[in-house]
């Protein structure tokens, strides 16, 4: 088995994969934790029903480089749901929801009238559950990743102290004279870049997945901020590379794979505390 | 001049006025407790003096050198709190937070002030602990040492004894008298009218009528006496 992974390790599209499915994990984990605690867990699926629409717009106009405007509807959503969060008049989860179904409705429709392809259903399926493209990486789509993960994790580490605060309690936060608006949007736009890369992974179905599995893991067992935060960063890199290998070597559909390690790893979290909390008390 | 004055303010939201013609002032070293009834706008005259929310009409005007952020606040318990993942150490220190402008982490002094003012609150020894895993009393002490951490002036506190039993209710009564005796103004919302008596320097109540006055004046006012009757109605 060993030399079977060795042997894929020489083609370049799986050293591709691997390094783009660990910085995506990475990244995704890194926002889990605070969008699980602001109650908007469901925004990952949500915008990526918003970036499934845009892409479907996109290939409808012939754009060549469909991320000139994936990228900027899904940042413009991702601040639109945040924004509003607790004084809307439509709450955070029914807007999610609204948004999330009608952009998929809308992206389906688009796609079926004015449909290029002859194999429909194929390329829906492969925008929702990512398919095979994360295998199909161009070296330049791997150098964007790399640096917009990089992006992602030096701002997170920046602004760590500022998302705690305005995570922990918005309205002290803004009280004290913390600029909280300011954050909830740069928290927005990071989320959105992250879910229109891992689009790219697990297709946008499995997204919410990368977003709440590390997240909620981490916090049955850890029970401070940057704990839960290192946890479950490192768990989604370990789940991601998990998955990657399994599907590589069983032949398994990438995104469904990480996704089911996701989803062992937080049934070993909850027994570990379980057991480590019947301890404490 | 008074560290806030408040003038002709009007509060409510959506333009649906809940309070008018507020005026009073805060002067440093005030013991303000402001009572009233369910719904009469206590809360939203905090959100307003905080600057959560746009008053109406009126003024706030801060005096004394007395900046917007300096104002510290202890909120009632939200939601997110419950199941919130942090350590006391974690919570106090974002206290610092807004000091801190762009700049990313804490400094030293920072850290020692959140150590300084956890140790003032007697949670030393819960630094390490996890917040949701901490008793009622235990989590407001938490908040306030937050609170501390971010303003040595005013601080706001709404509702503080609220789920609390009767034993910590006093101790968070002492704990906030003595903040009040080293110089920090203290204005705090609440139910307990016989608490505001018994420890406010002044008294500010909204409802259908306004009243704003020392204690004393308080005691000799229409509301204040109805207060007492009902006090002394309960007692037999």
């Amino acid at each position: 088995m060993l030399d079977k992974l060795v042997l894929y390790m020489q083609y370049p599209f799986v050293r591709y994969a691997l390094i783009v499915g660990v910085l995506i994990a990475l990244c995704s984990s890194l926002l889990g934790v605070t969008l699980v605690l602001k109650r908007f867990s469901y925004i990952g699926d949500g915008l990526s029903h918003v970036a499934f629409g845009a892409i479907s717009i996109a290939a409808v106009l012939n754009l060549s480089n469909d991320m000139i405007l994936v990228m900027p509807v899904t940042i413009i959503s991702a601040i639109l749901l945040l924004r509003t969060g607790q004084n809307a008049k439509i709450k955070g989860d029914a807007a999610i929801a609204m948004i999330s179904v009608g952009a998929l409705a809308f992206g389906y429709l688009i796609m079926n009238i004015f449909s290029t392809s002859s194999n429909l259903t194929g390329d829906v399926c492969s925008t929702l559950f990512g398919s095979t493209s994360i295998l199909t990486l161009t070296q330049k789509e791997v150098w964007l990743c790399i640096i917009l993960s990089i992006a992602v994790v030096i701002i997170f580490i920046l602004f760590y102290n500022k998302i705690f605060a305005v995570t922990f309690d918005e309205d002290f936060a803004k009280a004290t004279g913390t600029k909280a608006d300011a954050y909830n949007l740069l928290i927005a736009i990071v989320i959105a870049i992250i879910i229109v890369l891992a689009m790219n992974l697990v297709g946008s179905l499995l997204i919410s997945a990368l977003v709440i599995f590390p997240a909620l893991s981490a916090m049955r067992i850890f029970r401070s901020f940057k704990m839960v935060t290192v946890f479950s960063a490192i768990l989604s890199v370990i789940c991601a590379l998990l998955g990657i290998i399994i599907s590589i070597l069983a032949g398994t559909p990438v995104g469904s794979t990480i996704v089911a390690a996701d989803v062992v790893a937080f049934a070993i979290c909850c027994l570990i505390g379980a057991v480590t909390g019947g301890v404490r008390k | 001049m008074a560290l806030l004055t408040i003038k002709d303010l009007s509060l409510g939201y959506d333009s649906r006025v809940i309070v008018e013609n507020l005026n009073f002032a805060v002067n440093a070293g005030d013991y303000l407790c402001i009572i009233g009834e369910n719904g009469s706008g206590k809360s939203t005259l905090m959100k307003t003096l905080l600057g959560l929310q746009e008053q109406i009409g009126g003024e706030i005007i801060p005096g004394d050198g007395l900046q917007k952020n300096e104002i510290g606040y202890l909120p009632q318990q939200n939601l997110v709190q419950k199941d919130f993942p942090a350590s006391v150490k974690e919570i106090v220190i974002s206290g610092c937070q807004a000091r801190c402008g762009l700049r990313p982490f804490y400094t030293k002094s920072e850290k020692q002030m959140a150590k300084d003012n956890m140790a003032k609150m007697g949670i030393t020894d819960l630094a390490n602990r996890c917040y949701r895993e901490l008793s009622g009393g235990q989590q407001q002490r938490v908040l306030l040492a937050r609170a501390l951490c971010a303003t040595q002036k005013v601080l706001l506190l709404d509702e503080p004894v609220s789920g609390l039993d009767p034993r910590v209710t006093i101790e968070m009564y002492s704990l906030i008298e003595n903040l009040n005796r080293e110089g920090i103004t203290v204005i705090m919302i609440s139910h307990d009218i016989a608490a505001a008596v018994k420890y406010a320097s002044h008294i500010l109540h909204i409802g259908d009528s306004i009243f704003y006055g020392t204690k004393d004046e308080y005691l000799e006012s229409d509301a204040g006496k109805f207060f007492l009757m009902q006090q002394k109605g309960g007692e037999k």
